[in-house]
Order: C-alpha cells, then structure tokens, then sequence
C-alpha cells in the first residue's frame, strides 16, 4: 500500500538553516573551549558566573551563537527550497565534527596557555 | 526463632534508626540521581523511540494510518529528548558543577577533602584523570547533546509529511540525533564513574 503524499510542500529551506545552525553552535562552543584553553584572561573573562568559572561562557557565547545564526538563516531561506542541501549537510557534519574534536581535552590541551 | 527472642530496647532502637537511614539521600545526592539517573535514563529511553521512529519514518514502508501513528511517536520522542537534554545540562552546569568546584577553604586531609570533589581528584595522582580528562570532556561535549536534539525536534515538526519522502534530509536527522546521544553517553559514563570516585555528598 502506499501512501498518500499529504505535503503541505514547506520549503526544505528552514530545515537546512536549523541544521548548518546547530553544525554553527556546536562548532562556536568548541572553539571557545579552545581559546580559554588558550589564554587565561579570555577565560577570566568568560566566567559568567563565579560558581560555574569560564564554562558559563563558553556555554551561554555558543548558544548565543547557534540562536543568531539559526534566526539569520531561517530568516533567508525559510521560503525556499535549496539547491544543494548536500552542501550544506556536508558543512554541518564538518562543523559538527570540528566541535568533537575540539572539546576533546587531549587536544584543546595543546593549546594550553599555563 | 530470631523473632521470638527478647530484644533489648537498645537494640531495638538501633534498628530503628537504621531502617530509617537506609534509603535516606542528602540534597546533593538526590539533585545527582535527578540528573544521572532520572532525566539520563530518561534521555537514553526517548533516544531508542525516537530513532527506531524516525528510522522507520518512510513512505514505502508505512500506511498512512502507520504514518500518522509514526509520526506522533517521532515527534514526541524527538521533543521529549530535546526538553530532557536541556534539563539535564543545566542542571548539570548550574547546580551540580559549583558543588563539584567549590574551593576548600585551607589545606586539608585528603579525608575532609572528600566534601570537596574536583579538589579530592586532583589531590591524589591516582584520580587525577578524572577530573583532567574526565570532567573536562564531560562538562563541555555534554552541550553539544541539547544543540543537536532540539534541531531534530525542530525539523521532524517541520517537515513532517516531507520527511517521508526525503531520505537524505532523514539520513543527516539520524546522523544528528546519534551524534547527540553519543555527546550525551560520553557525559553519563563519565558522570557516572566520576561520582563514584569523588561523590557528591
């Protein structure tokens, strides 16, 4: 049996922009981890939060991040359908992976600033 | 038989405050299992769904009566990940990780620094790891789990009826959705051997 095709047709284009967003916030989160590795007065500066230490930043910054670029995305493709979402999955999974490696400690640990 | 034999009010008393005791949690503790144990256990349950849904989630393989069905399942498992996550990392980042770091006030035996659990790690070579690699992972890949679920959420409710057609667009959603579980994983195994070396108490 089949099934019926009851699509409303939604642009694709709004699921691309959530989905190079999210690849966006994770990265954003990865690199901050990397620079308070870094430098202490970048981490000092980050702490948000006294309890919490630089973490607070690194997280609040990056979800800041992921939010603006999902909102500018949506905002430019929300009516459309992409051309070549292969790209943009592709983009994603590269920033997506650039954040696993870079909260990794045994890496952001090289770029440690002691 | 043990029951029958005269107890002395001493004992008996003990007893008492022993079965009393025996499931008792401190604050701490109970905000720890909240978060492992509770909002984890719950993460994990809401993964296996909401893949296996979404995995299923195909026009040549459902009706539309299994569709419609498949898709509420989707969407609430996807949504329910997505709330459990967030739950679970701010509870995590906000209440549970200023216990973990907090500072001893001066020197102290490696005894009372078990009240003190990052300081405790670090004080022993032994542990140390622990928090060095353990905690560092944990508390920062842990955020990237949230990020990930809630687009899935997002974009399984917004292309609902799309998806069943879009294979590709499926293929990145599990690819994210079991990438988020594996941030989420990697943070509750550590999670859970770290508050077996240094329990927050």
């Amino acid at each position: 049996m089949t099934v019926e095709n009851q699509a409303g047709n939604t642009p694709d284009g709004g699921s691309w922009a959530a989905v190079l967003a999210a690849g966006i916030g994770c990265a954003a989160i990865g690199v901050l981890t990397d620079l308070s590795e870094a430098s202490k007065s970048f981490s000092s500066a980050l702490s948000f939060s006294r309890p919490v230490g630089d973490l607070s930043g690194k997280t609040t910054l990056g979800i800041v991040c992921w939010l603006l670029a999902w909102g500018f995305l949506h905002l430019r493709w929300r009516r459309r359908d992409l051309a070549a979402p292969g790209r943009i999955a592709a983009l994603a999974i590269v920033f997506i992976l650039v954040a696993l490696i870079a909260v990794f400690p045994p890496f952001f640990e090289l770029f440690s600033g002691d | 038989m043990l029951r029958n034999l005269p107890r002395s009010p001493r004992r008996g008393a003990a007893r008492e405050i022993e079965e009393q005791v025996l499931m008792s949690l401190t604050f701490r503790e109970f905000v720890t299992a909240l978060h492992g144990l509770i909002l984890g256990a719950g993460f994990l349950l809401a993964f296996t769904g909401g893949f296996a849904a979404l995995w299923g989630y195909r026009s040549e393989w459902l009706t539309n009566d299994g569709a419609k069905a498949a898709l509420r399942k989707t969407m609430l498992s996807t949504w329910t990940m997505a709330t459990l996550a967030w739950a679970t990392v701010l509870i995590g980042t906000y209440v549970l990780y200023p216990w973990y770091r907090a500072q001893p006030p001066g020197i102290m035996s490696s005894l009372q620094l078990q009240g003190y659990s990052r300081s405790y790690l670090l004080s022993n070579v032994r542990t140390a790891g622990w928090h060095q690699f353990g905690m560092e992972w944990k508390e920062h890949v842990a955020w990237l789990a949230p990020i990930l679920a809630t687009t899935v959420a997002f974009v399984v409710t917004r292309q609902r009826h799309q998806l069943l057609y879009n294979a590709h667009l499926r293929r990145v959603l599990l690819f994210l959705f079991a990438i988020s579980f594996f941030c989420a994983a990697v943070a509750g195994f550590l999670g859970a051997f770290i508050n077996k070396a240094a329990p927050l108490r």
